[in-house]
């Protein structure tokens, strides 16, 4: 009898703060995404007592990790393509996918009155280096191609190009002077102060839809079906649109 | 393919530029470090190892900020109407020059240890001057060590990702080397391409570990017989 009752103390012990603690979801993030993630997972947490475990990183890298078994559950990718093909290849949960934010990009420099408000300084051409992303692998360095193939000043320009491998490496290279401008994501400029910069009209390029896609590692973890439906409300929309990004 | 064979033709017109200024300049301080005593050699060999430390996406944030417009290191270039080296070709020689600068005074600085003291006294004792001393009796007993700093850095330039991708800019042509071409290509999605480039770097890889071994050999056939 007491050798019972003392079990279903321990028992209790141990199984209780089990069923009381919630559960986890393990979430890849896109380098770009990296600030407003961090307070989604802070509101995720408050709402809903489960926790966003956040890994951030470059969106193609992600994908090769989670084609080779990563255990991510959940993946915000920078672009379309790289969840589109994560649905077909059979790696996500069918029809979870949906754009969570809609970039912006903005041509942008440190150095006050370089940039004007139109763009205009693409023409006088007075600098020696632009960054923009790689447009073959980065969402925003395609934009930013297109951007300028519609002023035309794209074949003037290209000698004058640099490129970084993500959009991180795009704005480093601006932000340390060594590129004068760059085009870079208006959610990394959204809350610096200074410099001079053109946020260009959406309209200009192809749209830069970011897209969430739950994996099939999480597909039966309560934790990452209540963070997909956590982005999808209005409250994670205002947190996103906060940092620059548009939201469909 | 011939863009292919261009980035291959940059990738090994890089080490092999990096090899030769690497390779003049570790000798003197390679000789330094083997020949000094005291707490000033020790902190001279531990700095030149650093860049082992370090990851090379580090030194190339730092190499960005270095060679940028906002460097005091570049202000003197700036006079001549260079604005930054970060996103040219001498930018990562440079950058490489500093990566593989350990690859290159290590076994240098053990060749000239092994030269001894005895027999460089003897040559100064016959009256032999110090350069003297250093071109006829360190110089050629060192040739091994030679081949050794150079295979070495060579190799080592070539694998050389995280200077590079911080301080490229990734211009075809320019500062588009091997190691950039199959990180984009994973980047893209075009696997095979990354599999292909990968094997080529591969295939390269272990022939130079096989030259090196084989080299040695030959170098120092004496070793077999010593042991």
């Amino acid at each position: 009898m007491r050798i019972a009752a003392l079990l279903s103390v321990v028992l209790s012990l141990v199984l209780a703060p089990a069923a009381a603690r919630a559960a986890k979801v393990s979430v890849a993030v896109a380098a770009n995404f990296t600030e407003p993630a961090k307070v989604l997972a802070a509101q995720f947490k408050a709402r809903t007592g489960h926790e966003a475990v956040l890994t951030y990183g470059a969106s193609g890298q992600f994908y090769a990790q989670i084609a080779n078994g990563a255990p991510f559950q959940v993946f915000l990718s920078a672009d379309r393509e790289r969840p589109e093909r994560a649905e077909a290849e059979g790696l996500a949960v069918a029809g979870s996918r949906f754009t969570y934010a809609v970039g912006r990009l903005a041509l942008y420099s440190r150095t006050p009155g370089l940039v004007d408000g139109r763009g205009a300084v693409l023409r006088t051409g007075r600098f020696a280096k632009l960054a923009i992303a790689d447009p073959k692998t980065a969402p925003y360095g395609l934009a930013a191609v297109e951007t300028m193939r519609k002023l035309g000043v794209y074949t003037a320009l290209k000698p004058r190009l640099v490129q970084g491998t993500s959009i991180t490496q795009a704005y480093q290279f601006v932000d340390t002077g060594a590129a004068e401008l760059g085009f870079v994501a208006l959610s990394q400029v959204a809350t610096v102060k200074g410099g001079s910069r053109w946020i260009v009209p959406a309209a200009d390029h192809t749209p830069i839809d970011q897209q969430a896609v739950l994996l099939k590692t999480g597909a039966t973890n309560p934790a990452a079906r209540a963070f997909m439906s956590f982005l999808k409300g209005a409250e994670a929309r205002a947190i996103i649109r906060r940092y620059g990004y548009n939201v469909p | 393919m011939s863009a292919f064979a261009d980035v291959l033709w940059l990738t090994l017109k890089l080490a092999g530029i990096t090899t030769l200024i690497l390779l003049a300049l570790a000798t003197p301080l390679a000789w330094w470090l083997a020949r000094g005593r005291g707490w000033r050699v020790e902190i001279v060999g531990a700095l030149v190892a650093l860049p082992i430390v370090l990851p090379p996406t580090v030194l190339g944030f730092y190499l960005l900020i270095a060679l940028g417009p906002n460097s005091p290191l570049m202000a003197p270039l700036q006079a001549l109407g260079i604005r930054t080296l970060a996103f040219t070709f001498e930018g990562l020689v440079i950058g490489s020059v500093i990566y593989s600068l350990p690859f290159a005074v290590q076994p240098l600085r053990n060749a000239f240890q092994a030269v001894g003291g005895d027999n460089l006294d003897a040559a100064a004792t016959l009256g032999a001057s110090s350069w003297q001393t250093f071109v006829r009796i360190a110089l050629p007993l060192s040739v091994p060590g030679y081949v050794v700093a150079a295979i070495l850095t060579f190799a080592h330039t070539i694998g050389e990702f995280g200077v590079v991708l911080m301080i490229g800019g990734g211009i075809p042509g320019v500062t588009n080397v091997l190691s950039i071409e199959i990180y984009k290509s994973v980047e893209a999605l075009e696997w095979g391409r990354a599999h292909v480039l990968a094997a080529l770097l591969g295939v390269f890889g272990f022939a130079v570990v096989l030259t090196l071994l084989r080299l040695e050999r030959r170098v120092f056939p004496s070793h077999l017989n010593d042991r």
